[in-house]
């Protein structure tokens, strides 16, 4: 499968290109490895959060019964580049009290680390733009660094609205962190490494060539995988937890003061931290770039991969036209008292699994700690209040 | 080592330092510490020891420094510190310098040639921190837990305050 020349069209060119530098020296050539690198990364995951951002309105329109855009070019397809024009002449309003220097880095650090994040993770068969031994462990380092961003973009606009939302981001982002990085341990442990390639490469073999092993069909891996998702929307202040950002309170958060074309930062940085995570979530549960059945692994590797992030992308759109936003107490409780422990359970399914031989039985043992974790939870987290069905008096 | 990479990265490295130290906001100062651990990363990394550069990055920079920034936001803000010179800091600073020069320049191990090991990789730590020192390990995680629990205990005493006041 190795030798197939489209799966591998993008290392042959990238292989063509660097024979160009053949005498230079060694530096020289890696550095052009890099750059070729990351220009690519930076190609696909802009013209991506294009396509994504005219896609999520259409989507939306159609859930809420109403067209979306579709006046710039066919179907609206053109309505990035309008946006793009739009955000470019804006003028740049600063405010007068602002801290100039940190107000003008935060966007700035902010999609930086967003972008370093998608680094790690292997797009298809050797197709991982960075590889480094503990690539998950950069992952979320990268990401920490979030939180600082966005307390200067807070703090650095001198705001009250800025500053409460960034408060309210950092505080749901090192909450959700926790379960976020626990419910890749049972990965971690199982596949004895840290580098997404090796984890990508446990999930490479099929039962009766029709059943993946992928993480995601254990039953410790479902229940990691819907925690991670959570979790990972929780970190890209996405709907029904974008309270940092909740309009009807507090204007934009942290965002508040900024216009033109570092709010188009912001917002594209939130849109590459959501690609990232959604990366990481395939690569760590859904199988990475590998064929759903074995049948169809002459389909390129690369085009799972996106098809794949591309499903969880929809959901995260689905969400959001479907769920109202959650308070802020609510995610708080919901992410100690319920994620946390579930977190943990999975770290204990999965070594359940791992000892009952990693066949039916333990895969069935596994599910008995999930479920009785989940039964004891939901018996302690009751908090006895019924709701009566609502009833609509005008909207019948 | 390749050293324009050590010399071009302890150069940004002393300037955030220097900027930690010096700049009048004391956000700014904060901030420009969290630079400074981004870049003792850097020489983390410079010497292979990706793993320890990985976690300097996450602890440093993640958590603590997001405790500074916020430790000076929940303190008073504005206040005038004294424009006189402080001498008696010069001295500390000097004689702290002078200290460390002392001892740094007196060690004999920077002579000897280090041994050959073997890449520094996760599992090597991790075996190392499950065997030779799993009580270590234990006991700061022992200490940890509690820490948070004493912090918990804090705010819920003060809770029952507020009722019994009501």
């Amino acid at each position: 499968m190795s030798g197939n020349v489209v799966d591998q069209i993008f290392i042959r060119v990238k292989q063509w290109l660097l024979s160009w530098l053949s005498g230079a020296p060694d530096w020289a050539v890696q550095v052009a490895s890099s750059l070729i690198n990351i220009f690519a990364l930076l190609g696909v995951f802009l013209t991506l959060f294009a396509l994504i951002s005219v896609l999520e309105r259409k989507i939306l329109g159609r859930m809420q019964n109403r067209y979306g855009p579709n006046r710039v070019g066919p179907f609206g397809l053109l309505q990035p580049v309008a946006d793009g024009i739009k955000m470019l002449i804006k003028e740049d309003i600063v405010p007068a009290r602002a801290d100039k220097a940190v107000h003008f880095l935060a966007p700035i650090l902010i999609a930086a680390t967003a972008i370093l994040a998608l680094g790690v993770i292997p797009y298809g068969r050797n197709m991982t733009p960075f590889t480094i031994d503990g690539g998950i462990l950069f992952f979320f380092a990268v990401g920490s660094t979030t939180e600082l961003a966005v307390f200067m973009a807070g703090w650095g606009s001198n705001n009250k609205f800025s500053m409460l939302g960034a408060m309210r981001a950092i505080a749901q982002m090192i909450s959700y962190e926790l379960p976020l990085i626990i419910t890749v341990l049972p990965v971690v442990m199982v596949v004895g490494s840290l580098t997404p390639d090796s984890i990508v490469a446990a999930q490479s073999r099929y039962s009766l060539g029709i059943l993946p092993h992928w993480f995601v069909f254990t039953p410790w891996g479902a229940a990691a995988f819907i925690l991670f998702f959570v979790s990972g929307l929780v970190e890209s202040n996405r709907t029904p937890f974008d309270v940092p950002e909740g309009e009807s309170e507090i204007v934009a958060g942290h965002m508040t003061e900024y216009s033109g074309f570092k709010y188009a930062t912001f917002f594209m940085a939130e849109y590459i931290g959501m690609f990232a995570i959604s990366g990481l979530g395939v690569t760590l549960f859904l199988g990475g770039w590998h064929a759903p059945i074995r049948a169809l692994e002459f389909v390129p590797s690369y085009i799972w991969f996106f098809i794949k992030l591309s499903v969880l992308l929809f959901v995260y759109i689905w969400l959001r036209g479907t769920l109202p936003r959650t308070r802020i107490d609510q995610i708080m409780n919901f992410a100690w008292k319920f994620m946390l422990p579930m977190a943990f359970a999975c770290i204990i399914a999965a070594a359940v699994w791992h000892y009952a031989g990693r066949r039916v039985a333990g895969w069935f043992w596994s599910l008995a700690v999930i479920v009785a974790v989940y039964m004891v939870l939901s018996i302690l987290l009751d908090t006895r209040r019924k709701f009566a069905p609502r009833t609509y008096r005008f909207a019948e | 080592m390749s050293s324009a990479a050590f010399i071009v990265t302890a150069i940004l490295t002393l300037a955030a330092a220097l900027a930690a130290a010096s700049l009048p906001k004391l956000i700014h100062a904060a901030l420009s510490f969290a630079a400074a651990f981004v870049g003792v990363a850097a020489f983390y990394f410079l010497l292979g020891a990706e793993f320890v550069g990985l976690v300097q990055v996450f602890v440093y920079v993640g958590a603590v420094a997001v405790l500074i920034v916020f430790t000076i936001l929940l303190t008073r803000r504005d206040v005038k510190t004294s424009e006189r010179f402080n001498w008696a800091g010069v001295v500390v600073a000097i004689a702290v310098f002078g200290g460390l020069l002392w001892a740094i320049f007196k060690t004999q191990t920077l002579a000897i040639a280090p041994p050959q090991i073997a890449p520094l990789t996760v599992k090597r730590i991790g075996a190392a921190l499950m065997t030779d020192y799993v009580w270590p390990l234990q006991c700061v995680g022992l200490l940890l837990t509690a820490a948070l629990i004493g912090a918990l205990i804090l705010v819920i005493e003060d809770r029952e305050e507020v009722k019994k006041a009501k």
